[in-house]
């Protein structure tokens, strides 16, 4: 197989890589919301770079290629990035422009969507073109795959997490959900799932995928999930269980489902949405309703081998994969804060009590000055657990720090929020209140999204 | 982005963090209970600290020193971001403070004087008084916070200034070889008018009438020093004398800029110390503490907690460090180290208060330290700002007001 495939297959993995990042940016240059808003600079810039680094990146695939067809059979993964030596809490020059080409669409685009799709339960689909438009999904999906990542890049993703969910979180969780698929196929998925599954989410439409980890009960931990995966007489698996608060989940057709493999530990393992036994409900909560929150109740659910994430012998630590949901939540919550100061502040500056501004008031003015402190303090420690997990590290007291962090702090200054606000800010004129019970998911929710 | 230690600093943590061990945390209960005794240990140390820095080695404990050590060779990733004197004052001080507050305040010639004498002083100034230990005379019996306040009064006579006034909680000011003072040229011309002066010990018509008792940092004197037609010579002045409206005050209050990260990074160490100590006493009692990646509602409520506070303290230590960051790529500050200041001062006191409290009568008895790091914290939420003044100027800078608007 492998002499006579390797010429064509070479010259495909050429064109994919070094034309993947091109195609996308045809793809973006004619979407008509990216001109309207003024994107298309930034995340024109963005697809140049690596469209040039693609193109660098293949001239040395393609060398590399000899007589084996390795890429068959070797999945991609991407590299750590060397530890810097000296300390920097600034975002570097393409970090720097993704956060605010985000930071724009969040503005323009998810915050105005915001409102109406509390109210459906359920996030526009527009959104979700949109969104990926600005190539998400992407800036993760290695090269040979039709993304553009070739290096970790958690600082991104919280940087990307931390913006739209300044516009709004519930939005998204939404568009997020996908990623927390990506990523675990990227880190643990056989060569064989990495090509089955990547293409189709760096292709032009979004693909709506979601990781199921949260079970329905109190005091959940994620390192030991109850839904459970036994081995078939055909060698495939039988799944059974029950998880809760899954996004996307009636709108998926593909989830990634975390199961305990008796005596082995959780696993991964990749659904397709009509699978039998398989079924979904929605299921409402008191915020982040935009994400189309649903129950997976998973009853004898039969899938192959080839489900398995990273196959039978694979590799795959669910300390990781919850530190890395960590960070992302962790993320949102910094973004939604500072929605929450962002607003107040004007508020109290103009709102009038006793002849003069409240916020003239040290009981009202400290309680703001509170919450910039801790949201500097609650981003700080998100960046530092995904900077330090971009070099490889093991970052689970980083992330479960800036997670307790970013829940109690969080949930603080969306309360807050509300309070600032008084009456008003207990009525659906505002959207503090939507806030406030956005933030109450960050103690709650843990899976879901990576970074 | 990187917000570990930087790898050049890893040799100066290390040398800061073995004095704390070694030299603070064998002396550090005695001079708790000897309040008013010069720790005479400390003179080695001083002596070992001036030798590393004739020796040319960066690799010193001179934390508070103007040096910016930051000539490094260019860091390999191309970045500009610099790693000075600043951050290199706040990681060391996290170290010393470790072991004990109070003696971290003694050392010969690290005074906060020593900060101001650096951050606005002439040439002159520096190589007059770069050497000596000079101390800081900023609170007065009624005003302290309030430092426009200020009554003590400086009048040009001839070639010298002449001071009256009295200064109270003088950190170091019986030991110091020097004290900066602040006095107003004109009390009806209010913060423009402050300025700060070079006063040396022994000047004639300065005296040191107290030594006050104190609720922690007990190895550290505080002093009331009172001034009597005190006469200095007219140079000794630390900035310009003209009075001007505009920046004279805020010039004065920059100091402030480079030393309440270096508060906020003593409270850093003290509170570490005590969840240090803590974590050991409580996994002897009970079986190894659990992960603490587990979900706080299953662990145990002493782990929880434990776990609360590492994260806070760990959000306090993040801040401290960009603030210092900021200092040494001349970003302006000013309303970091404010964050800084007011988010340690609180995390720690809150920390060594809790931690006591965790472990029970251990804690709170004199066997162990963790009662006098509880004692010993609270002044780190008070001096350099308060608390409430911190909150004040954050506050301020958010909203956009000025100190008549939100007072």
């Amino acid at each position: 197989m492998a002499a006579a495939t390797t010429p064509s297959r070479k010259s495909s993995t050429f064109e994919r890589v070094a034309r993947g990042p091109l195609r996308l940016l045809t793809h973006f240059g004619g979407a008509e919301f990216a001109e309207k808003l003024g994107l298309r600079g930034p995340a024109t810039k963005i697809l140049y770079h690596s469209a040039k680094t693609g193109m660098r990146a293949a001239t040395v695939a393609a060398s590399a290629i000899s007589s084996t067809s390795r890429l068959l059979r070797e999945p991609s993964r991407l590299k750590a990035t060397p530890p810097s030596a000296l300390f920097d809490p600034t975002p570097n020059e393409e970090q720097t422009m993704i956060r605010d080409t985000m930071r724009r669409f969040a503005d323009e685009v998810l915050r105005p969507a915001a409102y109406a799709a509390d109210e459906a339960v359920k996030a526009p689909e527009e959104i979700f073109e949109q969104s990926h438009g600005l190539v998400v999904a992407q800036l993760v999906i290695p090269e040979a795959f039709g993304g553009m990542a070739e290096v970790r890049s958690h600082v991104s993703g919280a940087l990307i997490a931390e913006q739209l969910a300044r516009g709004d979180m519930g939005l998204a969780v939404a568009i997020l959900a996908p990623l927390g698929v990506v990523n675990a196929i990227v880190d643990w998925g056989t060569a064989e799932q990495q090509e089955r599954y990547l293409p189709r989410f760096a292709g032009e439409a979004f693909l709506p995928a979601a990781l199921a980890l949260i079970e329905p009960r109190p005091l959940f931990d994620p390192m030991q999930p109850r839904t459970g995966a036994v081995r078939t007489k055909d060698g495939g698996w039988a799944l059974h269980g029950e998880k809760s608060l899954v996004p996307l989940a009636e709108s998926a057709s593909l989830f990634a489902i975390v199961a305990d493999v008796r005596g082995r530990g959780p696993r991964v393992f990749l659904v397709e949405k009509n699978t039998p036994g398989l079924t979904i409900e929605p299921e409402r909560a008191m915020g982040l309703r935009a994400a189309g929150l649903g129950r997976l109740r998973l009853d004898s659910v039969h899938v192959s081998s080839s489900a398995l994430l990273g196959g039978d012998d694979g590799e795959f630590d669910i300390g990781t994969l919850v530190d890395r949901a960590r960070i992302a939540w962790g993320a949102m919550a910094v973004g939604t804060c500072q929605a929450v100061i962002d607003y107040v502040i004007p508020y109290c500056n103009e709102r009038q009590a006793f002849g003069e501004p409240v916020s003239n008031r040290q009981s009202v003015a400290f309680l703001i000055a509170d919450m910039a402190i801790e949201i500097d303090g609650m981003r700080l420690l998100v960046h530092r657990a995904a900077s330090l997990a971009e070099t490889g590290a093991k970052v689970g007291r980083e992330a479960s720090l800036a997670r307790t962090q970013c829940a109690a702090k969080g949930m603080k200054i969306g309360s807050d929020g509300v309070q600032l606000l008084g009456g008003h800010g207990f009525v659906k004129e505002h959207p503090v209140e939507r806030w406030y019970r956005d933030l109450r998911a960050i103690a709650v929710m843990e899976g879901a999204l990576s970074v | 982005m990187n917000l570990e230690n930087p790898k050049k600093l890893r040799p100066i943590i290390e040398q800061a963090r073995l004095v704390a061990e070694n030299v603070f945390r064998p002396i550090s209960r005695k001079y708790d209970t000897a309040e008013h005794a010069y720790p005479k240990e400390l003179d080695m140390l001083a002596a070992l600290l001036d030798g590393m820095n004739e020796g040319g080695a960066r690799a010193s404990a001179n934390h508070l020193s103007q040096d910016d050590g930051s000539a490094s060779p260019a860091p390999k990733s191309g970045a500009s971001t610099k790693n000075g004197g600043n951050l290199t004052g706040v990681l060391g001080m996290m170290e010393l403070c470790w072991g004990d507050v109070g003696l971290a305040l003694t050392i010969p010639r690290q005074g906060l004087g020593n900060a101001a004498v650096s951050a606005v002083g002439t040439p002159e100034q520096k190589a007059r008084f770069g050497k000596s230990w000079v101390a800081m005379a900023i609170t007065e019996p009624s005003a302290g916070s309030d430092s426009a306040a200020i009554r003590a009064t400086a009048r040009l006579d001839g070639e010298d200034w002449v001071l009256n006034g009295e200064k109270i909680f003088v950190t170091a000011g019986e030991r110091a070889d020097a004290v900066v003072v602040w006095a107003t040229l004109d009390a009806s011309l209010g913060r423009a008018a402050i300025k700060s002066f070079l006063v040396p010990k022994g000047a004639p018509g300065m005296k040191v009438v107290r030594l006050e008792k104190k609720l922690g940092i007990r190895a550290s004197d505080t002093a009331t020093l009172v001034f009597e037609d005190c006469r200095i010579p007219k140079e000794n002045i630390l900035g310009s004398p003209e009075i001007d409206t505009k920046k004279s005050f805020a010039g004065v209050m920059k100091t402030f800029d480079n030393t309440r990260p270096i508060v906020a990074a003593m409270a850093i160490g003290v509170a570490r110390a005590a969840l240090d100590r803590t974590r050991e006493i409580l996994s002897r009692g009970t079986s190894a503490l659990a992960r603490e990646e587990r979900p706080l509602g299953s662990a145990t409520a002493a782990d929880a907690e434990l776990h609360r506070l590492e994260a806070e303290l760990e959000a306090a230590r993040l801040l401290t460090m960009r603030a210092a960051w900021m200092a040494d790529n001349g970003i302006p500050n000013s309303l970091e180290a404010s964050m800084a200041k007011a988010k340690a001062g609180r995390v720690a006191n809150e920390i060594t208060l809790r931690c006591v409290e965790l472990c029970g009568t251990v804690g709170y008895a004199e066997g162990e330290l963790l009662e006098k790091w509880a004692r010993d914290s609270k002044i780190l939420d008070i001096f350099e700002g308060t608390q409430q003044i911190q909150m004040l100027i954050v506050a301020r800078r958010l909203l956009g007001k000025s100190s008549a608007e939100l007072r």
